[in-house]
């Protein structure tokens, strides 16, 4: 077992949680290193962090002693241009790929790493044509909280050989494990896009929806009353569907986003919402007292609210129409006295499943549904 | 213990329901995959979750395995009965209970017949995408459980990719609602853990799917080659050029050999393998890109393009391809299917080795595959009246699944684990990876009662737990969490 101290260093001012201190932090340098590192801090509770774009979703760690940076792990491991797939490691900044003529087509901040996008699942307009994170990724490798080495799925896109916990993983907030490396189906860059704008009703949505333009994503913003859809493809092909459209809406056609596309609604430090509805609920929640953002055409929009009683009228709001609202993000006082998740049925077997993975709880204690 | 098991569950689910009579039984002794047979000690026609909720409730209590059965196509025997246990069949919970076209979802009892779905959404303009060739026979409780694919999910994706919503029996029996019309539930993503489980985490008992909507247009030709090698060129080239169809679909020579004599597709004589590419969409892309794929397919050898006129002829080319399986036996008295991945680009190689091995062999091997994703489906022929003959083609057979593996792809892309490749997992997977998986496992089913067998060569003890427990524990107050 390699000694605690050549694997952390003391934590410095900047190593909070959610106004959690830590007391160590380590930036292992591979996989071996990671589970070395895990295995010789059993004891130890960790959070994982990445580029800290997203270090304030969730409630805070309910105990903190180790930081797990993953800004060593990173870098491609192999980008297979004519299979379409690539493999990267964790702490890899999104916006630092070179795929050249291919995308993986992840939408966040470009800072964020890889292993944070996975780990919170986020997603942004494209995900209505590309599939979210969960679609996206086709293997996985994360280090268990004993130290153990697991990897799951592959290097190909089609694979049913045992469990996908590549899906276990997408959304689990760092509870589960450390992903260190991930293996994600690319699609090709589109030759053309542009934006087709409005300022329509979201409803609006269902009739394009029913024109079969085939779009990437359909976006709207109550705030503006704006709507705006995106179409890729061959340059002929996506002048003439923008060409339809804009005829259909009345809108005009644009080669640049509205200023609001695929962009958080709330202020650093407000309160930040995720809303996910069926799709037909969506023009009930955008005609709602609180402007949401987002994509009707896959039901999940984002909120700023000014306070509680707002996210408890859009996580009425929601439930009432078939769906969920999560609080991302909250100013302490709010936090501490908010539940960031919200009902979470199916809580019983996702408890099982931590205790399973997780047998101490040492991972992200509390940050999860049901204080998990 | 079985015959109190039946009577428990005769007075449960009223008449009908429970079936004992060793013929009827025999009935269910097997799934597609035919060579394995085992004869369950009960079966239970489930009619609704409340009677799946009881059977599994009874198996429980009683420590008696139970295995879930849809329409019985699995390739793997994933629906294998288990000899002492309860098979509960989920064939006659056939009601499609929801179409909302303004949601893009369907909600469907697990029973419901994959092409079912698709008819029914068809006057909406919507249809169901995952298609296994299978879809006019296979359940969707099936497709879930084996996450299955089909030729169109090269652009669409797996049924995973599908699911949005699970009404699940868990191996305890109690009935858990996961996710709906909505998306990202929040907490674990257990809807993406259950699909693909293969029945050993509990029973489908309602799904919600997406519906996806019909393209405006949809293309499709098949070029014929003088051999796989050019084929496979074609299909990089297709990638390569960034185009994404709807399918590639590719079959070699005895394949459509076999093809020609079911179902006479009528097929480009003297074709050493032929490629169906379909390309779907507004009508406005397709046009450009079609254009370009038959120019590459030219560049790259084929000798004949055919492009299809109608909606027939389309279901002409299709046919010829969706009865590859099936029309072997015109050729061969027997044969192995057998389900591979391979990163495409490894093709040709690959296809190369798998000649060797047929020669080498003594056997012949049908290749009939989705191309566009590296999925293989050789065909290894043999009769088994000919001593010797059904050893070698299992032994080619395996030594096909070990090229897969050698070339990084996977012991199965479609078919699923079951009872057959549970043997193949650890030359896939470490000893630590399998150990991870059924960690999940443990937490569905901690008694190993659901489809034991099936997958995992190895099962897991549940009880026992590596490391410390000492971390978090402190600040578990509530006592929610049980160690
Ligand atoms: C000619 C032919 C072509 C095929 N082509 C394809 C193809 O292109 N792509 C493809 O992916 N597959 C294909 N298959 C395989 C097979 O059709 C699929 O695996 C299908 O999904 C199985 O559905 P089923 O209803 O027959 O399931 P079954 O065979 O009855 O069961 C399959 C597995 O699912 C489990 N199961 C069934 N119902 C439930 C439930 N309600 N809840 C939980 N578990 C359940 C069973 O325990 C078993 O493990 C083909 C099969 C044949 C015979």
């Amino acid at each position: 077992m390699t000694a605690l101290d050549e694997l952390t260093r003391p934590a410095g001012d900047d190593d909070v949680v959610g106004g959690v201190p830590a007391r160590l932090v380590a930036a292992p340098r591979d996989t071996a290193e990671a589970s070395a590192l895990l295995a010789a801090t059993q004891d130890l509770t960790v959070v994982i962090r990445g580029a800290g774009t997203k270090l304030d979703w969730g409630p805070p760690p309910r105990a903190l002693d180790l930081i797990i940076d993953t800004r060593h792990l990173a870098g491609v491991v192999e980008h297979a241009a004519g299979d379409l797939i690539t493999i990267v490691r964790a702490g890899t900044p999104l916006g630092s790929l070179d795929l050249g003529e291919q995308l993986l087509a992840l939408d966040g901040p470009a800072g964020a790493t890889v292993g944070g996008t996975v780990a919170t699942a986020t997603s942004g307009p494209r995900r209505l044509h590309y599939g979210g994170v969960r679609d996206l990724l086709i293997g996985i490798t994360v280090v268990r909280a004993d130290g153990k080495v697991a990897k799951a799925g592959g290097k190909v896109v089609k694979n049913v050989a045992g469990y996908d916990l590549g899906k276990l993983y997408t959304g689990s907030y760092g509870t589960l494990g450390l992903i260190t490396e991930c293996a994600f189906r690319l699609h090709p860059r589109p030759q053309h896009a542009l934006f087709v704008r409005a300022v329509a009703p979201p409803a609006e949505a269902a009739r394009i929806r029913a024109a079969a333009i085939a779009p990437t994503a359909v976006e709207i913003d109550s705030a503006t009353g704006e709507l705006a859809v995106l179409i890729e493809g061959t340059p002929d092909g996506v002048r003439e569907r923008a060409d339809l459209l804009a005829k259909l809406l009345n809108a005009d056609i644009s080669d640049k986003s509205p200023e609001w596309w695929g962009a958080d609604p709330w202020a650093p430090g407000g309160i930040g919402v995720k809303l996910s509805v069926p799709l037909s609920a969506v023009p009930t929640l955008a005609a709602g007292p609180d402007a949401v953002r987002g994509s009707a055409g896959t039901g999940v929009l984002y909120a700023a609210a000014a306070g509680i009683t707002e996210v408890e009228r859009l996580r009425a709001a929601c439930v009432r129409l078939g769906g969920h609202a999560v609080v991302l993000t909250a100013p302490p006082d709010v936090r501490d006295i908010l539940d960031m998740w919200g009902p979470t049925p199916g809580l019983p077997l996702m408890r099982r499943i931590k205790d399973q993975f997780d047998p101490g709880h040492r991972f992200a204690p509390g940050r999860f549904v049901g204080g998990i | 213990m079985i015959a109190g098991l039946a009577e428990r569950l005769r007075r449960e689910l009223g008449p009908g329901r429970v079936i004992t009579d060793r013929q009827e039984l025999r009935t269910y002794e097997c799934d597609g995959l035919a060579h394995h047979k085992v004869v369950p000690a009960l079966a239970v026609l489930a009619q609704s979750t409340a009677q799946v909720a009881a059977t599994v409730r009874a198996c429980a209590e009683a420590g008696v395995p139970f295995v879930a059965r849809g329409s019985g196509t699995g390739l793997s025997g994933g629906a294998l009965p288990h000899a002492d246990g309860v098979l509960i069949v989920t064939a006659q919970m056939r009601d499609i209970l929801d179409i909302s076209p303004a949601d893009e979802r369907a909600v469907v009892q697990p029973g419901v017949i994959n092409l079912q779905l698709t008819r029914a959404t068809t006057p909406a303009g919507y249809y169901y995408a995952p298609d296994p060739s299978s879809q006019q026979i296979c359940s969707i409780g099936g497709n879930v459980a084996e996450n299955s694919g089909g030729a169109h999910c090269l652009k669409y994706g797996f049924t995973v990719n599908h699911v949005t919503g699970l009404e699940v029996v868990t191996p305890d029996g109690s009935v858990t609602r996961l996710g709906g019309r909505a998306l990202d539930p929040p907490g674990y993503d257990l809807i993406g853990a259950f699909v693909g489980s293969e029945g050993t985490l509990g029973v489908a008992t309602e799904v919600t799917v997406k519906l996806t909507r019909l393209p405006e247009t949809v293309r499709t030709l098949l070029a014929a080659f003088h051999g796989v090698d050019q084929a496979g060129a074609a299909t990089s080239a297709i990638i390569a050029a960034g185009v994404v169809p709807a399918a590639i679909e590719m079959m070699d020579a005895l394949a459509i050999e076999a093809a020609e004599a079911a179902v006479a597709c009528g097929y480009p004589p003297g074709a050493g393998a032929v490629l169906i590419v379909e390309l779907d969409g507004p009508a406005a892309e397709v046009a450009a890109q079609f254009d370009e794929v038959v120019a590459l397919c030219e560049g790259s050898g084929a000798f004949e393009i055919q492009i299809a006129a109608d909606d027939s002829q389309r279901a002409l080319f299709w046919k010829g391809r969706k009865s590859a399986f099936a029309a072997v036996g015109r050729i061969s008295p027997d044969y192995i299917v057998q389900d591979g991945v391979i990163p495409r680009t490894a093709l040709p190689e690959v296809l190369r080795r798998i000649d060797e091995l047929a020669t080498s062999n003594g056997v012949r091997v049908a290749n009939v595959f989705h191309a566009g994703d590296g999925n293989l489906h050789p065909l290894v022929l043999f009769d088994d009246a000919v001593p010797g003959e059904a050893e070698r083609a299992e032994t080619t057979s395996g030594a096909i699944i070990d090229l897969c593996i050698e070339y990084g792809g996977s012991i199965t892309g479609e078919h699923g684990v079951g009872a057959d490749k549970a043997k193949y997992m650890p030359r896939m997977f470490g000893d630590d990876d399998l150990d991870t998986m059924q960690l999940l496992r443990c937490a569905f089913d901690p008694a190993g009662l659901a489809n034991p067998g099936k997958i995992y060569p190895t099962p897991r003890l549940c009880g026992e737990r590596p490391g410390r427990h000492t971390a978090g524990d402190t600040a578990n107050r509530d006592g929610a969490e049980v160690f």
